[in-house]
């Protein structure tokens, strides 16, 4: 049995690679984001309210995260098929994924699982293009993080590559 | 990294100005922002409380509303949203505001235009600033600042800058007023 972080993962860490499907028959990993940033959002369910509220507004900002040139998954223990009857539901335009099966694994690497509940945290973990963690926040379960957060790290990312 | 942001007790970025739609004096104790959609069910829940709200406070309240459409879940969230402000190019924006909150599953088109013309404004111009969208930059840019004030749905209200995280019955938010004065 691998050994999990005590709890997220911070900034500065290498993020831990993940396969994980995105449709019933394709796969998503880590590398197939590699060059840009990602944005990888942990929430326990699909079709619970808050997540809805939280996706409903990342689809909305979209637009901003791609324009600072980074990508957004959302990630949930919740299965392909789950997956795409709530994405169709709601109109989103980012693809989630399925931490399925073996349950929770991807979360786990994170330091983001609660055993309590059998579903991931309510996480945002910020790669840089590289594929280190840039920044990481968890948030209260019932709460809705938002996005500021996520636009913040992300524009201390391009402006730190600006060269001085 | 995370330095700046404070996701627990967000502030409103972009204070109250000339650019707001604004009912009460500029002099008021207490400004509160909504962030709202014409669409979402519970911004037409706490519609009548802002309104018992500024009944029990009269001019010690001013209070502005700002756009936050959820569109994608809501499809006639943006088009409402700039039917009010073409309403506001015409002096009317707070009539179109309770007209479509009073409205909330008649936001078609047609009906925004109906509206209009209940309210006695020019529909042709009204029609054509809708076609144009020439009001949507100034949603968007209501939506932008919400996103860097912290507003993660709908209605989020602002009491003198600092983000309102209870309900939005009159109780709670009059409360959260004398616990900001």
């Amino acid at each position: 049995m691998p050994d999990y972080p005590d709890g997220a993962l911070q900034a500065g860490t290498p993020a831990p690679d993940f396969e994980l499907h995105s449709t019933p028959d394709q796969f998503v990993s880590r590398a197939d984001f590699k060059g840009s940033p990602l944005i990888l959002a942990f929430y326990p369910a699909d079709w619970s309210p808050v997540c809805t509220d939280q996706m409903a507004l990342y689809n909305e900002i979209l637009p901003e995260f791609q324009r600072l040139g980074a990508k957004l998954a959302g990630i949930s223990v919740d299965s392909a098929w789950c997956h795409i009857a709530f994405a169709k539901d709601r109109n989103l335009h980012f693809p989630l994924l399925a931490d399925f099966h073996p349950k929770g694994e991807v979360a786990k690497r994170y330091g983001v699982y609660d055993e309590n509940i059998g579903m991931a945290e309510r996480a945002l973990f910020v790669l840089d293009g590289e594929g280190v963690i840039a920044w990481s926040y968890v948030s209260p379960i019932g709460v809705n993080p938002g996005a500021d957060g996520i636009l913040t790290a992300l524009e201390a990312m391009s402006s730190a590559e600006v060269p001085a | 990294m995370s330095a700046g942001v404070d996701l627990h007790s967000p502030r409103l970025t972009i204070p109250v100005s000339e650019r707001d739609h604004v009912i009460g004096p500029e002099t008021a104790p207490v400004t509160m922002v909504e962030y709202g959609d014409y669409e979402c069910p519970y911004c037409g829940a706490a519609h009548p409380s802002v309104k018992a709200v500024q009944g029990a406070l009269g001019d010690k309240l001013r209070f502005a509303f700002r756009h936050f459409p959820l569109s994608t879940i809501h499809t006639h969230a943006l088009p409402a949203a700039e039917a009010a402000e073409a309403a506001g190019a015409q002096g009317a924006f707070w009539e179109m505001h309770d007209l479509l909150f009073a409205n909330q599953h008649s936001l078609e088109p047609e009906q925004l235009l109906v509206y209009a013309d209940m309210l006695g404004l020019e529909v042709e111009r009204f029609a054509t600033e809708l076609r144009a969208h020439v009001h949507e930059p100034r949603v968007r840019e209501d939506f932008t600042s919400g996103i860097r004030s912290g507003v993660n749905g709908t209605p989020t209200f602002f009491v003198n800058g600092v983000r309102h995280n209870g309900g939005y019955d009159p109780d709670s938010l009059l409360e959260a007023i004398r616990e900001a004065v």
